[in-house]
């Protein structure tokens, strides 16, 4: 047993300790926000935010995360409540398939947590882990900037919830 | 501002379709094949009056299968085309929502399953791709939603017993005498009344919803990680598994030695199928781990096995295709004037030969499809651009009838045409047979790069004569390279044909049937976009199939993803030998395509062509017809110590009626950063056939920090809409090498681009 904890709940998991921290949230806990896009860390689909900081889990050990605080997509807000991010996201349509969206919102609310007023440069610099191949990249960056407008004055909100679960509230059925 | 010209002709078409119908729901469904004047296959009719819709619902108003109306006010469209990323959830619920006069916000919005129903009206089967999905179903969603209005109103009109013309709508209801109630409370009435056919449209003035900014009706779930993708998919008792397939396309499993892999941790099943070996397992990272395991031996087909790209063989590597394009075997695709005899007359002629390599997807979700067998019945999960072929395949690869396999949609998390392919459906399905069990198949990204349909590599020749002013008079081209359609046949034909056929027809029809289609015909998408665009009394092209035996699909742009890239870069190539300026020759030879011209004049004034910029910028220019819609670009770039640097991309796009302008936008963004991915980076190897890429280290996509400021126009225009998911890649690369050449003198005739 694997303990941590996950959008401010602490969870147990059952998996060996080898088990890559995106599949044991995505078939153990049920979380399908974080995507599978690589299995190498290259393209930032599964980005989670583990103390803060938008982190590759597809590469990383469940044994690696003991004990430790992760906030997935699900963790950000969710459809009736969103993130400030996330509000900006929806009013630019910055996602087109919106796969690696998730990813996306996990790596720009780590930096904005940390710059509430980046240049183009440091948004450059904090989502270049993140591949995107609709190329919703002019609108991400558009959406960070006017999330971080919103930020600035004192409005906004990076993170609207705590453990949530899609499986109850969702907004599109299969 | 006018009603769109288009539609007044293709309305008339709808209406002389209709006619000798006697039943107007039927008439209309009829109609809503018909209207592209395509391939008809599959006309969702039956001979029986109430035809048998799949998602019939009692006390509903429900014209077709695409939308319902319930008594409890639901408005439930059934979207026909998968969205993948380019927009079609909110396009078409937007044409929709307007006729039908409601916020496209209180649709709801479901993605239709596989039925005939759901047919492209273009295609006469249920693909989306070919940047066709709004430019063929516009007329038919208004029609049937001006019908769907009219009818609400006529059944206010007799329940209220008030003047027709007294009962109008505003949001979702019926307004009498300032009264408004909602459109289910008549859904009931409406729903026994003969559908009318032939509602008035609106007026371009009247428009509530198309033309303007909105936003993205799927941006809530996908902004919150709540929309659901194929992959997303989970249901109790349901397995995962991975498959070690074949290292070379064609080969079979010749033993195998699964003793240790069995014995792994949450292994329940590992089983042979057509193309290799799977192991399913509790959860998916315990599948993918038990197929290391594996001992294989596999059989590999000779002619692929034995093809690298670096060979410098003359019938290997590149070399095959120079040698095929060198022969005098090749067939015309098209011809006008004099054809190649053209070039008799000319002053002088002008030469440039282009290559283009092999080319993967990679979509952001890899391929993956979930299948469950409960007895004769299965139902599969999956996001497709092709869902009954999804079915077909499905069912000829379990024996099962096609009429007892339900196929779910999803979102896609990226198409560019890979999932019109349904080489991971048929490995789901088997695997769920073989191991009876339910089994959600998931690729590896390493799965996706070297097991695609790939962009097919080319290889091109002009000969251009211009006459003594220095103007074309004779545009002749060859490509030689391997061609789509006979990978796409032979991947479906077994599926898609009915089973009493004889197995040799199968085989004579599909490319294991001797080479019979690449001796008979050339694919347009071969050749397309090579030729058109430019003035020249003369042309003709060529094609010469040249096939190492990669299995193809169809990349984004197509055929134009080359042919734009080479014709471009040919063009550019002449101005500079005629020392003419590249716009104004462009625009000499564009009299009888004024709407690229037109797109062409506008990107070198908003880009300030001509005029100064930043020491060291330059600018290159590219335009290209594709898709029925006209693209310009200019790109500004930089090269300082052999690096380039893009810095700009000025885009400019006639698509007709930009039903939403946002998304237009975003399309041509995604184009040309598509575009500009395989301009910089995009290149697949192979190796004694085996393809040498794995995963984004050695098959880059471009990142943020490498992406230009993209700033797109779209021109202002009263005609139907035309396509935009693909239109704006076919320029980019072009734009990109001409400015190349403007900053350093190089001239690069090869993609990916590279400076040394």
């Amino acid at each position: 047993m694997i303990s941590f904890e996950l959008n401010g709940k602490t969870v147990q998991v059952d998996a060996a300790p080898d088990t890559p921290l995106l599949w044991t949230v995505r078939d153990h806990l049920n979380l399908k926000g974080s995507k599978f896009g690589c299995g190498m860390g290259l393209c930032g689909s599964c980005s989670m935010l583990i103390n803060g900081e938008s982190t590759r889990t597809c590469i990383l050990p469940l044994s690696a995360v003991e004990g430790r605080k992760i906030t997935t997509i699900e963790g950000i807000g969710n459809p009736e409540m969103m993130s400030t991010l996330q509000q900006a996201w929806v009013d630019s349509s910055v996602a087109q398939c919106g796969y690696c969206q998730s990813g996306q919102l996990v790596s720009a609310t780590a930096l904005l947590a940390k710059n509430n007023n980046p240049s183009d440069e440091q948004i450059e610099e904090a989502m270049s882990g993140n591949i995107c191949r609709c190329g919703t990249y002019p609108d991400i960056k558009k959406a960070i900037k006017s999330a971080a407008k919103e930020l600035r004055t004192g409005n906004g909100t990076l993170q609207t919830v705590g453990y949530f679960n899609p499986k109850t509230t969702t907004d599109q059925e299969v | 501002m006018t009603t769109p010209t288009i539609e007044k002709n293709e309305f008339e078409n709808l209406k002389t379709y209709g006619s000798d119908v006697s039943s107007s729901r039927r008439s209309f469904l009829k109609n809503l094949s018909l209207a592209g004047g395509g391939l008809i296959v599959g006309l969702p009719l039956t001979a029986c009056a109430n035809a048998h819709l799949p998602n019939s619902s009692e006390g509903a108003l429900q014209p077709n299968a695409l939308l319902q109306i319930s008594s409890d006010n639901q408005v439930n469209f059934y979207v026909p085309r998968s969205e993948m990323g380019q927009g079609i959830y909110t396009g078409l619920t937007t044409i929709v929502a307007e006729e039908l006069d409601i916020d496209p916000k209180s649709i709801n919005i479901i993605h239709a399953a596989a039925h005939d129903d759901y047919n492209n009206p273009e295609y006469g089967m249920q693909i989306t791709g070919g940047s066709t999905s709004v430019r063929a179903h516009f007329l038919p969603l208004r029609q049937l939603a001006a019908n769907t209005r009219l009818v609400l109103r006529q059944a206010a009109s007799q329940q209220l017993k008030l003047d027709l013309a007294s009962i109008t709508t505003d949001n979702g209801k019926i307004v009498v005498n300032g009264k408004a109630l909602p459109y289910g409370d008549f859904a009931d009435f409406a729903s026994t009344m003969d559908f009318p056919e032939n509602a008035l449209l609106k007026d371009k003035s009247q428009f509530k919803y198309m033309g303007k900014m909105a936003p993205r009706l799927d941006g809530v779930s996908k902004s919150t990680g709540t929309a659901k993708f194929g992959i997303d998919v989970d249901f109790e008792g349901l397995y995962r598994t991975a498959l070690k397939r074949t290292p070379v396309f064609g080969g079979t499993v010749k033993s195998f030695d699964s003793t240790q892999a069995e014995t792994m941790p949450g292994v329940k099943a590992v089983v042979k199928i057509h193309n290799g070996v799977a192991v399913v397992a509790d959860h998916y990272y315990q599948a993918k781990n038990a197929l290391t395991a594996l001992k294989i031996e596999w059989d590999f087909p000779e002619i692929l096995s034995k093809f690298s790209s670096d060979s410098t063989a003359s019938d290997n590597g590149k070399g095959l295709f120079t040698t095929a394009l060198n022969s005098d075997d090749s067939t015309n695709s098209s011809e006008e004037g004099d054809g190649i005899d053209g070039l008799k007359n000319s002053d002088s002629i002008v030469t440039g030969e282009y290559w283009a390599p092999y080319l993967a997807h990679s979509t952001m979700e890899p391929m993956n499809c979930t299948a469950k067998i409960d007895g004769d019945k299965m139902e599969l999960w999956v996001g497709s651009q092709a869902p009954t072929v999804a079915k077909l395949t499905a069912a000829y690869y379990t024996d099962i009838s096609p009429d007892n396999v339900t196929v779910n949609s999803t979102f896609l998390g990226g198409g560019f045409g890979r999932r019109s392919g349904t080489d991971f459906i048929a490995e789901a399905a088997a695997i769920a047979k073989a191991s009876g069990l339910p089994v959600q198949l998931v690729w590896s990204r390493e799965d996706d790069m070297k097991h695609g349909l790939y962009r097919p590599a080319s290889l091109a020749r002009f000969k251009i004569g211009l006459n003594q002013q220095g103007l074309i008079d004779t545009w002749t081209v060859k490509r030689s390279g391997p061609q789509i359609m006979p990978y796409t046949l032979d991947s479906m034909i077994d599926a898609i044909l009915p089973s009493f056929l004889p197995n040799g027809m199968v085989d004579w029809l599909s490319k294991r049937g001797y080479g019979i289609f690449d001796s008979l015909t050339v694919d347009h998408t071969s050749v397309e976009g090579l030729s058109e665009d430019y003035d020249a009394p003369h042309k003709s092209s060529d094609h010469v199939t040249a096939d190492p035996g990669l299995p193809l699909g169809y990349w984004r742009a197509v055929g134009h993803s080359f042919s734009g890239f080479f014709k471009e870069s040919m063009m550019d190539e002449i101005a500079v030998l005629q020392k003419q300026d590249a716009v104004e020759y462009r625009l000499k030879h564009l009299t009888k395509n004024p709407k690229l011209a037109n797109t062409l004049t506008i990107a070198a004034e908003k880009a300030g062509w001509n005029k100064p910029l930043p020491k060291g910028h330059f600018h290159g220019v590219a335009a290209h017809s594709s898709f029925n819609s006209h693209v310009s670009q200019v790109a500004e770039v930089s090269v300082e110590n052999n690096k380039l640097k893009i810095h700009k991309v000025v885009c400019v796009v006639d698509c007709g009626l930009a039903i939403n302008p946002g998304i237009v936008q975003a399309q041509m963004e995604s184009g040309i950063i598509y575009g500009l991915t395989a301009a910089l980076y995009g290149e697949i190897t192979l190796k004694d056939g085996v393809v040498q890429q794995s995963n984004f280290h050695d098959y880059p996509a471009l990142r943020m920090n490498e992406t230009p400021d993209i700033e797109v126009i779209i021109v202002e225009s009263d005609e139907a809409p035309t396509g935009v998911g693909e239109p704006g890649l076919p320029p980019v690369a072009a734009a990109v090498a001409n400015a190349i050449y403007a900053a350093t003198g190089k001239r690069l005739r090869s993609l990916p681009l590279k400076l040394s």
